[in-house]
């Protein structure tokens, strides 16, 4: 028996693994949203402009900071279970998140433009990929005390050399990128 | 404004921006796919998986994530904290016995300076955790809030396993990586 392929590739496009597809991989550009990301985003007349995603970062980055999740010595508190703040971030921020995610999914349904709310699924297929690449980027989460927004985040606040950082998980992202038909997902 | 803020008011704050990206235009609130962004506008075609357009997928992500850059900024230099980061005793006194002495800043100057650039723990911290930190995420498809927060905000097995596997890599590096790394300060 042949498996589908094709199926269980479709599912692993989470916008920020991206469609481990094998059919289309060697079209160059203009593949759709839909092929790559599996996602239906608003493009219509009420879409809102990049400005607005700027300033909703501005909003992210201003939290981020003002909370000190950025921050490497809250990072090893965390990890070392010697303080409650990021546990408590993490405690408050997760409820929110899911509430405000399951009303728009079931109750209101619909974006700002009018657009019917859609979020693609995330395909288990082996699990692989979650498991090994996870505990991976924690790895580098503990050493840089930063996963990729506080990155950012700390790159504004004047940590200079966080740059460096940045083009490292670039440059990571990359190889990930060229050794992707290798590795189990 | 210069005060840090309380983990309850960040918290639900920080919960709020993956239902606000939804609702704003159907985005799925994540950060680390901008690392494939911006390998996409680097070196579009040699490789199929950053073969996109990645302004057509990606630039809402990109203005997003400058925006985070101006907020640093806002944050951290305009309205600054001027106090050490408050953590617990029992993790300065743990820190400090790996060698971390510099509590000022929000990061270890010891580690993260461009003069510990040429060290090996500012190797290892900074190159090395960032590596890790990209291919990890590529990998796993999302980071703390890709999977962490929009994908169990969406109750997505996968994720709850990525954070779960998250957790427990943060483990193995803060006890086995994060004192190598410091180990060139003593």
């Amino acid at each position: 028996m042949i498996p589908d392929f094709r199926k269980s590739d479709e599912g692993h496009a989470a916008p920020q693994g991206g469609a481990i597809t094998t059919a289309t991989e060697d079209r160059p550009t203009s593949r759709t949203s839909a092929e790559m990301f599996s996602e239906a985003p608003s493009r219509g007349p009420h879409a809102p402009g990049l400005w607005v995603y700027l300033l909703v970062g501005v909003a992210f980055g201003f939290v981020l900071t003002k909370s000190e999740v950025i921050s490497w010595f809250r990072i090893q508190e965390m990890f070392r279970f010697q303080g409650f703040h990021m546990f408590g971030v993490f405690a408050t921020a997760l409820p929110t998140a899911t509430i405000g995610v399951q009303l728009l999914k079931r109750r209101w349904r619909r974006t700002l433009g009018g657009d019917p709310i859609a979020i693609p699924p995330k395909h288990l297929g082996k699990g692989v990929r979650y498991a090994v690449g996870g505990t991976i980027f924690g790895l580098g989460w503990a050493l840089t005390g930063a996963c990729p927004g506080p990155l950012f985040a700390l790159l504004g606040s004047g940590v200079g050399v966080i740059v460096v950082a940045i083009a490292s998980a670039m440059l990571g992202t990359w190889t990930y990128g060229l050794l992707r038909g290798r590795l189990p997902h | 404004m210069f005060h840090p803020w309380p983990w309850y008011v960040a918290g639900p704050l920080i919960g709020l921006f993956a239902p606000l990206l939804l609702w704003l235009g159907n985005r799925l609130f994540g950060v680390s796919s901008n690392l494939r962004h911006l390998c996409a506008a680097i070196q579009p075609r040699r490789i199929p998986y950053f073969g996109y357009d990645w302004r057509r997928e990606g630039g809402w992500n990109l203005a997003f994530v400058a925006g985070i850059v101006i907020g640093g900024i806002l944050a951290g230099v305009v309205f600054r904290n001027p106090e050490p980061v408050a953590i617990a005793a029992s993790t300065r006194a743990s820190l400090g016995a790996l060698g971390v002495h510099d509590f000022t800043g929000l990061v270890p100057r010891e580690l993260f300076s461009w003069r510990s650039l040429a060290t090996p723990g500012g190797l290892i911290a900074i190159v090395g955790g960032g590596f890790l930190v990209g291919f990890g995420t590529a990998y796993a498809g999302g980071c703390t809030s890709g999977h962490g927060i929009s994908g169990v905000a969406n109750l997505e097995v996968p994720s709850f396993i990525a954070l779960a596997a998250f957790f427990a890599g943060g483990l193995l590096g803060t006890f086995f990586l994060v004192p190598l790394a410091l180990g060139g300060l003593r």
